[in-house]
């Protein structure tokens, strides 16, 4: 899932500038999960920049609501007289969310409230870990399932670097070492003989090395209409 | 009959009620303190609501901004002795999330002593008492909350929402816990 974190109430406050009517529109997909921009996040929000408003002797509004999933035009329709009614619209889904949003609702100014931070799990409650890089080209299949690109500091394919130290990384002592647990993973399933073939350099422009990355799927899109018999 | 009610008196016959703070209490351990500090006749300041719940685990951010938001001048959570909750660990989630709360009240520019943890057994009815008092002097410490004049709600309509349970002879003795209640003839609501 992505995972992501609520920015500060001030730099949010910032945002908001002098925007009267505030609607914070949460996101029921992973910003839910990660408790970082689902309805109840909405709702704590809101009451927050109500209170903070009282506070501060203003007079905004700020009401709140969530969708489904912000990241899909067809579930923005449901909200779209509450967007249009408010004078900025706080989002709380993903970077892709509020994009969502802001293509959209043309008229709508959009600000976001997380920073989306990155691809990953919850390896305990509330612990969340980086997983996925999306680097377009995936080679878990070569280490054991356990990603390289995302979990190594210096996103090596053959083998951790001299800073790998009782199977720890040199860049802070908490963090395993991926090269490691690609070996441990590897040795325990008997196919160490997996990592004698040298990967070669990668191809970074399946990442974001090529710039802004699209697929289109001819199956799955709208028919061409039917051409008439001549 | 319903203690939280007593409490809505008009505000020109409360003038020994300026402060509004929402007690949380589990059901096991907090709520039968109360219960008992009733049933000895201990003195126990009149600001203080009752809110009951199964457990203080039911205690979330949102419940406790809520209170604050629509005017509460302090809140507190009142849960079993840590490692003696009924449902095992119900208190302890709801300590972090008060902390959460403290927290956040620091960004909005609200006093975090306004939200507060108590832990007590059913058996500590003095605790509860000493507990009460002590929330009611650091309340009255930071003054009325700069939320209420604002508050379009008031606090009626917080109270009529956490009117969730029922309620029986237990009320009666919370109730009995304030100095107003004891001197009523019927507990838990003002004399006549």
């Amino acid at each position: 899932m992505i995972i992501g974190e609520q920015k500060p109430l001030d730099e949010i406050k910032g945002l908001l500038g002098d925007g009267q009517k505030v609607l914070v529109v949460g996101c029921g997909t992973c910003v839910t999960v990660c408790f970082a921009g689902g309805e109840r996040e909405a709702d704590v929000l809101a009451s927050l920049l109500r209170m903070s408003t009282k506070l501060d002797g203003a007079s905004r509004e700020v009401a709140d609501v969530t969708v489904q999933r912000q990241c899909e035009w067809e579930y923005l329709d449901a909200i779209e007289e509450r967007v249009a009614e408010a004078d900025v619209v706080l989002s709380l889904g993903c970077g892709i969310g509020v994009q969502a949003l802001a293509e959209h609702f043309d008229k709508a100014v959009v600000i976001p409230g997380l920073n989306t931070t990155f691809m990953g799990l919850p390896t305990e409650q509330g612990v969340w870990e980086e997983r996925c890089a999306a680097c377009g080209q995936c080679v878990l299949g070569v280490t054991g399932g356990i990603c390289p690109i995302a979990r190594c500091a210096k996103q090596l394919l053959n083998g951790p670097c001299g800073g790998s130290s009782d199977g720890k990384c040199e860049i802070d002592p908490e963090l395993d070492c991926a090269w490691q647990l690609i070996y441990d993973k590897l040795s325990a399933q008997g196919r160490l003989d997996a990592l004698l073939e040298i990967t070669p350099p990668k191809d970074w422009t399946t990442s974001r090395d090529g710039g802004p990355r699209k697929i289109v799927r001819d199956d799955l899109k709208e028919p061409a209409p039917a051409q008439a018999d001549s | 009959m319903h203690a939280i009610e007593a409490d809505t008196r008009p505000p020109d016959q409360a003038a020994d009620v300026s402060l509004h703070i929402v007690a949380f209490c589990c059901h096991y351990c907090a709520y039968a303190a109360a219960d008992l500090a009733g049933a000895l006749r201990m003195q126990c300041p009149p600001t203080v609501r009752v809110v009951k719940l199964p457990c203080t685990g039911k205690v979330d951010v949102l419940l406790l901004l809520g209170a604050l938001e629509h005017g509460a001048d302090g809140v507190m959570v009142a849960g079993c002795l840590e490692g003696d909750c009924h449902y095992q660990r119900g208190n302890l989630h709801a300590r972090q999330r008060v902390e959460r709360v403290q927290k956040l009240l620091e960004q909005v520019g609200l006093e975090p002593e306004r939200v507060r943890m108590f832990n007590m057994s059913s058996g500590m009815g003095q605790r509860w008492a000493e507990a009460v008092t002590e929330m009611d002097a650091q309340i009255g410490a930071l003054g009325p909350s700069p939320l209420r004049p604002m508050a379009s709600d008031g606090l009626e309509s917080l109270t009529d929402d956490t009117d969730t349970t029922t309620h029986d002879g237990v009320d009666a003795c919370v109730g009995a816990c304030s100095s107003r209640a004891t001197s009523s003839a019927s507990p838990g609501r003002p004399g006549p």
